[in-house]
């Protein structure tokens, strides 16, 4: 017996070799080693800037650049509390609600799509019917498609419902100030992605186990609760990180289905209307920005391994 | 006398209200979630009980047929309706040719927008991936490289936006005479140029000012994917090659870059898909304006704020036209690159 294991379609595709040798020390300066370090300085010190900004005092940011924090520090919390809370940049109630609104779309974006992916995915790898293997590649082909080419008939579809003739297929709705529209169009433009790299982790449970539940008499919608989900827990977390991050991050759908409405719009679109008409307020548009990259920067730090998985077979999303 | 304990203070009113609102928010949410479970639950324990001949079409139905209706709704359909509108007028009720097209691709604005994508197009993915390449070859064999490798990834994980206001801050110009408090301003300052521009209206420099925010976020990505590329590389490839005299660049240049040439090429398109359909940085900073707009930008702006369906949806095509063909050829590759492992 080869020692090869039975589900690996996840792992990262990095066998375990020796490095090379020759080519690293080619490259292996102290130079090329100070230069890995100034890029890394490079790289961090914007982010850096954005966060020592938000905490220093309205006064210091307009006079002063952030790097005068160093000689004269003068930090705290008080713009945080400014922007979230009070009655800033003219909203009433801060960013807060925009805040509160990226939780409530992100999470239900992540779970609606990440289930019904699992589920089409399984029946197709597990329970085949003529025309299965069509379909998928059908459904895999889909992510050719960006989501610029549906915005225009989604928005009217939910503002309008579907007709066909003079027959209402789906009648107008009325899901303005919802997240509906938001949630909907997350979840369909996760599908194809989700359902392919789902396919590929299910199709690779073990055929053994699948029979024997059958066997045992059970539904397929019990060998779906009671063994795939289970089985396949590290391709649903890499997935729902992937589009839970990506929810979090999405301008695109925001600004078309919710705008700038406290009611539904989220940080990305509130922020990326503020950089436009208080461009010049940096200790609350820093403040702002950095409160919506918290979130992300705890996932990534907390769960990089899973992160860099979930991204990585998540970059060619359409 | 009321009981009324609380200060009603305008501040504590308006968070009282923003917790109301925070809790209505979180109960729509929830009850979402939890409902849609509960229903698939609910649907799954009764559909599990049918046996007999009907329980496979049932099982095959229930679990593919949510995925299929919102795909044909949310996707398919809308393709051939954005196709069709974009032969429409406006508002979507005259056939017009291909007049959209005609103006998308030679009136004189729309010149600007499409160069500008170009530029894009061909800047953005080279530049993230050489310096991807060049950090993943220093990076191998250094110290701690886990540490340095994760700060250049980070931005990853932030959204465009956000790393777009990083770098508005970075690029942030005031007068002669002022302290700067933009970065690349006071660097300019103490490098002894006194009155540097302001650099987001400088053209056509802030094009490429821009693509750095694209080429911040993708450098970690390049960098990551091709030094797990370089790890893969099999140590006898490497050693007998060294042993036929090879050494340094020449050694990069025959051995290690056709061993991971199929990955730079899958980076470099990956981020060409990214950079097409990436509107948020030229949206966050600029607007559009100043000379920066870009195709994705620009399809957004006619169609949802002049409302122009027929343009916008002749855009969305143009920009699909120029994306499948790369979405196509880049999971080819991968499909081959994992086929070769």
């Amino acid at each position: 017996m080869s020692a090869q294991p039975t589900i690996a379609p996840a792992k990262a595709a990095k066998p375990e070799l020796p490095p090379v040798k020759a080519v690293r020390r080619s490259f292996s300066s102290p130079l090329a080693s100070i230069l890995v370090v100034a890029v890394t300085a490079l790289w961090t010190l914007p982010t850096v800037g954005l966060l020592v900004t938000s905490l220093r005092p309205k006064g210091d940011v307009a006079s002063t650049g952030w790097w005068e924090a160093f000689v004269h520090p003068d930090l705290g919390f008080e713009n945080y509390r400014s922007v979230l809370f009070d009655n800033s940049f003219g909203t009433s109630g801060g960013l807060m609600p925009y805040l509160i609104n990226s939780v409530a779309i992100s999470i239900p974006a992540t779970v609606f799509p990440l289930v019904l992916a699992a589920m089409a995915a399984y029946a197709l790898a597990w329970v085949r019917f003529k025309g299965s293997d069509t379909l998928f590649f059908v459904i895999f082909a889909l992510q050719i498609v960006p989501l610029q080419m549906s915005l225009i008939p989604l928005l009217r579809l939910f503002s309008g419902g579907a007709h066909l003739g003079s027959v209402t297929v789906i009648p107008a709705l009325n899901l303005k100030d919802t997240y509906l529209p938001v949630w909907l169009t997350h979840t369909m433009f996760a599908l194809p992605l989700a359902i392919f790299l789902l396919h590929n982790f299910i199709a690779q449970l073990p055929r053994d186990l699948m029979e024997a539940a059958v066997v045992d008499g059970a539904s397929h919608f019990k060998i779906f609760r009671s063994i795939v989900l289970p089985l396949s827990a590290p391709a649903l977390a890499s997935f729902a990180i992937f589009q839970f991050l990506w929810v979090w991050n999405d301008l695109l759908v925001a600004l078309t289905f919710a705008g700038g409405n406290p009611t539904v719009a989220p940080m990305t679109s509130r922020l990326a209307q503020l950089s436009g008409s208080n461009g010049s307020r940096w200790e609350l548009l820093s403040a702002g920005a950095f409160l919506s990259m918290i979130v992300p920067l705890a996932v990534f730090f907390a769960l990089q391994r899973f992160f860099v998985r979930g991204l990585l077979a998540g970059s060619v999303k359409g | 006398m009321p009981t009324d304990t609380r200060l009603a203070g305008p501040a504590l009113q308006l968070a009282d209200s923003l917790w109301q609102d925070a809790a209505i928010k979180f109960g729509n949410t929830g009850g979402a979630v939890l409902g849609f479970l509960g229903v698939l639950l609910a649907v799954f324990f009764a559909a599990g009980r049918a046996t007999g001949r009907f329980s496979r079409p049932l099982a095959i139905v229930l679990m593919l047929g949510p995925a299929i209706v919102l795909l044909l709704t949310g996707l398919v359909v809308p393709l051939l309706r954005t196709v069709v509108l974009s032969f429409l007028d406006a508002d979507g009720a005259k056939f017009v040719g291909g007049k959209n097209y005609g103006w998308a691709l030679t009136s004189s604005p729309i010149h600007g927008v499409l160069l500008n994508t170009l530029l894009w197009l061909v800047i953005a993915p080279l530049a993230a991936t050489g310096l991807g390449l060049a950090l993943a070859l220093m990076v191998d064999r250094m110290r701690g490289q886990a540490v340095w490798k994760s700060l250049i990834f980070m931005p990853m994980a932030v959204s465009l936006v956000a790393a777009s206001i990083v770098f508005k801050l970075v690029y942030e110009s005031r007068g002669s005479g002022q302290s700067q408090v933009g970065l690349l301003s006071q660097l300019a300052v103490t490098l002894g140029w006194d009155d540097p521009p302001n650099w987001i209206l400088s053209q056509p420099l802030n094009n490429f000012l821009l693509m750095a925010v694209l080429v911040w976020v993708q450098t970690g990505f390049a960098m990551v994917v091709l030094s797990a590329a370089i790890k893969a590389i099999p140590d006898e490839i490497t050693e007998a090659a060294r042993l036929d005299g090879a050494t340094g660049v020449r050694l990069f240049l025959h051995v290690t870059v056709p061993m991971i040439r199929t990955t730079v090429v899958v980076v470099l398109t990956t981020i060409m898909i990214i950079t097409l359909k990436a509107f948020d940085i030229v949206r966050t900073m600029t607007g559009g304006n100043f000379g920066t707009q870009v195709l994705a930008n620009e399809m957004y702006s006619q169609s949802f704020e002049q409302y122009n369906f027929g343009r916008g949806s002749a855009l969305a095509v143009i920009l699909f036209l120029a994306v499948a063909p790369l979405v196509v050829y880049n999971i080819a590759l991968l499909r081959k690159e994992r086929a070769t492992r």
